[in-house]
């Protein structure tokens, strides 16, 4: 378990593989529910994704472009405490790479779609691996990250 | 990195991985440089997996450039006032990286 209270932040990519934005959406309402701030930064399509299925927003809050976040990040303007990043090709693995060089915050790699091992085999950063071989059915990723994250019942 | 965009690079090399962006600019250009993520070119900031190669050749920069749904490019940007910029930057980098080492010991 964590302690409640701090920043995290989700790194979204390319929304191709349909798992990302449901497992964005669940990690949002659990991390609030534990007392963490969540900021979304993402492609715009990404963030879109998620707009449109929270227009209320109960569970999605801040939200930024992922450029910005990067600038933000390396200008010192934000900071965060941990860091979940959604990698299921070669330049989600490039995007954690680069987080894990300007942060130091604790990075959860969520390593998803069909090439999974493969691109697990790619991270080779200091980070928590959490990796399935999910597309379509998030329900794998999704036991991992509660495992990991002391959150299955 | 939309403004790195905006200056019309040419694209050498297409939707590859970041690790053959490195290795493409580290056998092709003249003079290669490595740096962090987070390295500022033309007004914005480098991504991937470090190190990250630079090259020039001439007044040319040849660099990576990864987009999240598309991968990563190699691209060549042709701008002399940026290639002395950046050679004065890395050289500061690495200056301050020494001193950095001398104060452990």
């Amino acid at each position: 378990m964590f302690e409640r209270g701090g920043k995290a932040l989700l790194l979204m990519g390319c929304p191709e593989v349909p798992v990302q934005t449901s497992i964005a959406l669940y990690l949002c309402s659990r991390l609030r529910r534990d007392g963490w701030e969540v900021l979304v930064a993402g492609t715009g399509a990404a963030l879109k994704l998620l707009e449109v299925a929270d227009p209320e927003r109960h569970y999605l809050s801040e939200t930024m472009n992922l450029d910005d976040c990067i600038a933000k990040t390396v200008e010192g303007e934000m900071t965060f405490d941990i860091c979940f990043v959604f990698m299921h090709s070669d330049a989600g693995v490039t995007y954690g790479a680069t987080i894990r060089s300007i942060s130091s915050a604790r990075i959860y790699a969520l390593i998803y779609g069909r090439g999974a091992e493969e691109i697990a085999e790619m991270v080779d950063f200091d980070c928590e691996r959490i990796a399935a071989k999910a597309v379509h059915n998030p329900a794998p990723l999704k036991a991992k990250i509660d495992k990991v994250m002391g959150w299955a019942a | 990195m939309g403004c790195i965009e905006a200056l019309k690079p040419e694209v050498l090399l297409a939707r590859i991985s970041f690790k053959e962006a490195r290795e493409y600019i580290e056998s092709h250009a003249p003079e290669v440089h490595h740096v962090q993520p987070g390295f500022k070119l033309f007004g914005e900031y480098l991504i991937g997996v470090p190190p990250l190669a630079i090259g020039i050749e001439d007044d040319n920069i040849l660099f990576p450039f990864t987009k999240p749904c598309y991968g990563t490019f190699v691209l060549r940007l042709k701008d002399g006032a940026e290639v002395e910029r950046f050679r004065s930057e890395v050289s500061a980098e690495m200056k301050r990286s020494l001193k950095g080492r001398g104060r452990k010991r």
